[in-house]
Order: structure tokens, then C-alpha cells, then sequence
């Protein structure tokens, strides 16, 4: 057993004299890939009686949020699972999470998932003990988000499109020229996402009005358009008046008219449009950054059989249908779209429509080597970004 | 019977504080956020050159400050009717009234503001004071301000009401009988001898809001202060990054209470 040192974050009486920060402890191993709990696993167990796991907002129901809403209780009872969930409110918050080592699992996008898998937070997924896998739509499969070298590292949960949410009484968004334009009649009641990530819609942005910049992928900029995605976002900056994290912030903001235009999630608008019935939901015709998720199993999993019947119940067909529908997102399981409440669900949100997703840019890292496949130039990677939005944010 | 206690000072507050500053000169990959095993200085570099970094700093102060004066300027009358004028009565009963707010949290008072101070859209929605006189600072600043000062003002008044309790009432008659009138009074008896509760107030209220980043978020809007800067690093996670930007605002105490110190407010703690 490798000793690790450590770091153990300050305790209370430092947080209320000094600079107060959450409490957290992270490991500083130089990130040695310990895949030995899942990868060894040839075959299920029997259930550990708990799972831990991190997870976006909307994707595990268990009735608390509304009643009729809940895929998990039902899942609990069926495995003895007792099902404990933390929120991720952004990707970074959830590598953050994973690294402490304490929980079984995770709903990663694309600019987490990268990120785990090279650093040894996650183990490769034995599909072959998941029923439900046989149903995923093949299009979801074995990408580069969610597998390495053709070994998969989870399952797929669900895609979408991130949305403009709007106050219909304030007017229709089109396009998302309406979030930065300093011309836009929304300046000032915008809501921005709270995370480097957010970088990318801004470069859509820069797509759409500046082609000479040639940004060909919103995540592959170089030092020149990366410069012209900050300076997009440093003009919006007075036009900004949320820069939301925690979704309910958002939710809040919409329904009291403090924002009445802003990047947003289906499921929020949802949620808002239950109290205030003017909040709707649109997608820029300019295309929109998104997400393709994937369920994955941390390399210390305490509870691994519980994991992988939680991957196994997640794309159930029913299971998927009901997160789908609540958050409003495409299934990944094929056969989900019977069991859908509104019949047109799968249609209305394209889920086996890769024509559609063409222009959904779904979240992934940013690396120095470019990816859209240029090679004479070298790219800004994910730390870049950081460091950047931390400076805009500051 | 000291040992334990000590002890526990030693290893569990110093030592946390001392990894904290070593934990700053860890260099971390920069793909999956884990150390390296290298030292590096650049975290504090960055932190201490960046202009951006040095303005949070300053604005930051410069709310603590704010924070610290306007509960002062509150404390002042508020502690010297109670202690001075009202009735025997009364008094306990306004001590009490005074430190009921510490009994409730602090969530639900920062909410309980923001519910008052909500700005909503033109001619729609909006908080407390929106509906009673049309007119509300909205999240910002003055709102973070406003917040802080009501969640720390319990703390500038206690100590300035003991300072005040402690004054005889004789040397205030001998003022008098010298001739000066209760502004010269308060300016050259009493104010003098409450520097050092004034100076023991100020380092809660200007501590605690330096630290804040909760009232930021609930009220602030899209302000940011230098808790918030630290919550995002440490989340981005970049532990080292963040234990770095906790150094200013860890120099910014040591100065504060060496200041404190001269005026002798930890006579009065």
C-alpha cells in the first residue's frame, strides 16, 4: 500500500479568522491508475446495502423534489442499495469530488470524464455485466468521451443541448447574439453558467460573428481566438446580472425576474416554468454547447456491485425514460422512448437524430493538441481556461 | 489540566495552518488536477502579481471596512442609550433583543435580507423594501455591505456596551462639572477609553466579512470577494492555487491584529 500524504483542509476556527473556504480534502498521489476493484470484476455480487454517488441535478429522482417523480426508490427496494447522492453543480466540482476517493460513482460530461480517466479516478466497466448496455443506441457507444484505447469506461446516460431559458413577456431569443451583443435588449438581466467551461459559448459566439477567426470547434482555439472568446466575455461582463453555479440560484433568479435571459438546463426551466409560467426555453440557432453524459465507476468504489446495478437501473428503459423526461434530455436507451409519458418525447428531443446534435458542441477538455484536428498550431489547454475565468470572474 | 487543550491548539489549528502554506508550493498536473510531487512557487507568484488578484484583495478590505465602520456608527448610540439611559428594565430586555440574532442562523438571516433587498424586473416581483418605498440597491455591493453588517453587528456591540458599563458614572459628572457639554464628553472621555472595545469589535466584524463568501453569493449578485475566488480554485480543484490565495488574506489578519494589538483590544476580549 503506497502512503499518501494528505491534505487535510483547515479546520472551522481557521475558515472563520482567515479567507473562509470549504471544507475538503483531495489526495495528492501522482495519479497512478488503480483500476483493481471493477476492472477485476468478471462477475456481479451481491449488493453492499449503500451507493455514494455525484451526480447533476434532475438525475436521481427519489420523489423528494415531487412525488411522482422518483426511479429510485423502486431501486432501492429491488437491491437493498440504499442510494446516497451529492450534487455537482459544475464538471470541476465533480473531479473535485471524485478525488476524494469517497463515492462509488459519477454522471460525468465530456470535460470530466477526460479528466478522471487520466487520472486514475475511474476503472474500465465490464459492459458485459450490465443488461440494459445491449440497448444503447450504438451512435453512443465507445466514444471519446466515455471509453479509452476501446475499452469503455461507462455508460452512457443521455445527451442534450444547453438551452436559452427566457422570460416570454421580455421577448424571443433567437440567437446567441442575444447573450452578447452589448446591443442585446437583455443586458443587465443576463444569466451566465459559472464555470470555465462557459469559455466554449463564447467562441460559438465568435462562430457565428467573426468566421475570419476560422474557430472551426469551440473547444480546439488557439491563443488568438482564445483572446477573442475573452474579450467576447469581458464586454458581456456588464451585461451580466447572475453568474449562476447552483442551479436553484438560477431557478430563483428566473422566477422573481431578476435575469430574464440565460444559458440554462431544460430541467430548470421546468422547474421555474411551475411557478412562473412566462419562463420558456429555446435553443440558439447558432448552435449551443451540450452534454453526452456517461455514468462511471470510481477506482475506489466501496459499494462496486451497488454501482454497477445503479448503471444497470439507469439506462433501464424505464429509469431512462423517467431522467430523460424530468430533465429534459435525449435517451440513451433505444426502447426508453416507449415509455415516455409525452409520446413524442424522443422526437421532440432528437435522440436518435445525429443531424441535429451536428451543431450541439457537447462539453469536453480542451487540450494543447488541437481537436479539430490541426496540427500546425498549438491549442490552449483546460488549465488555461481555468486560470482565465478565475481572472474574468475576479 | 493545559496540556490537552494545548495540544490541540498545536496540532490541529497550528498544524493545519502550517500544511495550508506548505500545501500552497505544490505544482499539480494540469489535465487531472493531481500533484505532481514538484515544488513550485508560481501559485504564490500568481496570486501576488496578478493585478486582477490584487483588486479582489483591495475591494475586499475596502468591504470589511465598510462593514466594520457602519457597525460602529451603530453601535456607538445604540450601546450608549442602552447602557447609560435606559431604565434597569428595559436594559436586560434590550440586551437580550440585541443578541437574539446570534441565536438564529445564519442562512436563514442572509436569506431573510435577501428577501427584504430583492431587486426583481421592472415594475414586477421585488423584495421588502421594493414594496415599501419603491426602491431597492439590488444585489451588489451595498447589499453584500448591508448583510454583513447586520449578521456581525452583535459582535461590535457587545464589547463597546462592556467598555461603556465600565466608564463610572463620576468621571462623567466631573467632565461636566468641568465645564464641557456632552459632545466634549464623548469626544474626550469616553471615546478615548473605548479604543480598545471598539478596536476588539473590529476584529470580528472586519475578520468575518474578509472571510465571507456565503453573503456574496446570497446577496452579492455577480460581486465576488476573495472567499469566493478561493471556493472556485478549490473546486476548479486546484488545492495549491487556492491555499495560495488564502495567504492574503491570512497576512491581512496578522497585520490587522498587530495593529489591534497596539490599541491593547485584547485587553478587552
Amino acid at each position: 500500500m503506497k502512503t499518501r500524504a494528505r491534505i487535510v483542509a483547515v479546520a472551522a476556527l481557521m475558515t472563520a479568522m482567515l479567507g473562509a473556504c470549504g471544507g475538503s480534502d483531495s489526495t495528492s498521489d501522482s495519479g497512478a491508475s488503480d483500476t483493481t476493484v471493477a476492472a477485476g470484476m468478471t462477475e456481479l455480487g451481491a449488493g453492499e446495502g449503500a451507493v455514494n454517488l455525484i451526480a447533476w441535478a434532475g438525475y436521481v429522482e427519489n420523489g423528494s423534489t415531487d412525488p411522482k417523480v422518483d426511479w429510485v426508490t423502486g431501486f432501492e427496494k429491488e437491491t437493498g442499495c440504499k442510494v446516497n447522492v451529492k450534487i455537482g453543480n459544475t464538471s470541476d466540482e465533480m473531479v473535485e469530488l471524485m478525488q476524494s476517493g469517497e463515492y462509488d460513482g459519477v454522471s460525468a460530461s465530456g470535460d470530466a470524464s477526460l479528466r478522471l480517466i487520466a487520472g486514475g479516478d475511474v476503472s474500465p466497466v465490464n459492459t458485459d455485466l450490465i443488461p440494459n448496455y445491449a440497448d444503447v443506441y450504438a451512435g453512443l457507444k465507445d466514444r471519446q468521451w466515455n471509453s479509452k484505447d476501446g475499452v469503455s469506461y461507462g455508460v452512457p446516460h443521455g445527451r442534450g443541448a444547453n438551452v436559452m431559458a427566457y422570460d416570454t413577456t421580455t421577448g424571443t431569443p433567437t440567437s446567441i447574439k442575444d447573450m452578447f451583443d452589448p446591443a442585446s435588449k437583455w443586458a443587465g438581466k443576463i444569466s451566465v453558467y459559472d464555470a470555465p467551461i462557459y469559455i466554449a459559448d463564447a467562441a460559438i459566439y465568435l462562430m457565428a460573428t467573426q468566421p475570419e477567426l476560422g474557430i472551426t470547434n469551440p473547444y480546439a482555439l488557439d491563443q488568438t481566438q482564445f483572446d477573442a472568446a475573452i474579450a467576447a466575455l469581458k464586454a458581456q461582463k456588464p451585461m451580466v446580472g447572475q453568474y449562476w453555479s447552483l442551479y436553484t440560484d438560477q431557478q430563483a433568479a428566473l422566477e422573481k425576474g431578476t435575469v430574464t435571459l440565460g444559458t440554462s438546463w431544460q430541467v430548470i426551466v421546468n422547474l421555474a416554468s411551475a411557478n412562473n409560467k412566462n419562463i420558456a426555453a429555446t435553443k440558439a440557432t447558432d448552435g449551443a454547447t451540450g452534454w453526452s453524459d456517461t455514468w462511471m465507476i470510481s477506482s475506489k468504489a466501496k459499494h462496486p456491485n451497488c454501482m454497477y446495478m445503479w448503471m444497470n437501473h439507469i439506462i433501464s428503459p424505464e429509469a431512462n425514460a423517467a431522467v430523460a423526461e424530468w430533465f429534459g434530455e435525449a435517451p440513451s436507451n433505444a426502447k426508453a422512448c416507449a415509455l415516455t409519458a409525452d409520446k413524442n418525447h424522443c422526437t421532440t428531443y432528437h435522440s436518435d437524430d445525429e443531424e441535429y446534435f451536428k451543431d450541439v458542441w457537447y462539453w469536453t477538455t480542451p487540450t494543447t493538441e488541437c481537436l479539430d484536428g490541426r496540427t500546425d498550431t498549438e491549442c490552449v489547454p483546460f488549465s488555461e481556461w481555468v486560470n482565465a475565468w478565475n481572472e474574468l470572474r475576479a | 489540566m493545559l496540556g490537552a487543550p494545548l495540544g490541540w491548539m498545536v496540532v490541529v489549528y497550528l498544524g493545519s495552518l502550517g500544511m495550508l502554506v506548505v500545501s500552497a508550493f505544490y505544482r499539480l498536473d494540469e489535465f487531472t488536477g493531481k500533484s505532481t510531487g514538484e515544488l513550485t512557487t508560481e501559485n504564490i507568484t500568481t496570486v501576488v502579481t496578478k493585478a486582477v488578484y490584487r483588486n479582489l484583495m483591495f475591494r475586499s478590505v475596502a468591504v470589511a471596512a465598510a462593514v466594520t465602520v457602519l457597525c460602529l456608527a451603530v453601535a456607538l448610540p445604540v450601546a450608549f442609550y442602552v447602557s447609560r439611559l435606559a431604565s434597569r428594565w428595559a436594559r436586560r430586555g434590550l440586551i437580550v433583543a440585541m443578541l437574539l440574532p446570534l441565536w438564529s442562523g445564519y442562512l436563514v438571516k442572509a436569506y431573510a435580507i435577501r428577501a427584504v433587498l430583492e431587486p426583481g424586473s421592472d415594475g414586477a416581483g421585488g423584495g421588502l423594501m421594493r414594496s415599501v418605498i419603491g426602491w431597492s440597491p439590488g444585489f451588489g455591493y451595498v447589499s453584500v455591505v448591508l448583510t454583513l453588517a447586520y449578521l456581525w453587528f452583535p459582535y461590535m456591540l457587545m464589547p463597546v456596551y462592556a467598555g461603556l458599563e465600565r466608564i463610572p458614572d463620576s468621571m462623567l459628572d466631573a467632565s461636566s462639572d468641568l465645564g464641557a457639554g456632552a459632545a466634549r464628553t464623548f469626544r474626550s472621555v469616553i471615546l478615548p477609553i473605548l479604543v480598545p472595545s471598539v478596536a476588539a469589535g473590529s476584529i470580528f466584524t472586519f475578520s468575518l466579512s474578509l472571510g465571507d463568501y456565503i453573503t456574496v453569493k446570497v446577496v452579492g449578485g455577480t460581486s465576488q470577494m476573495i472567499g469566493n475566488i478561493i471556493e472556485r480554485v478549490l473546486l476548479a480543484p486546484n488545492q495549491p492555487l487556492a491555499a495560495a490565495f488564502t495567504l492574503w488574506p491570512f497576512a491581512i489578519m496578522l497585520v490587522y491584529l498587530a495593529v489591534m494589538a497596539r490599541l491593547r483590544a485584547f485587553e478587552n476580549l
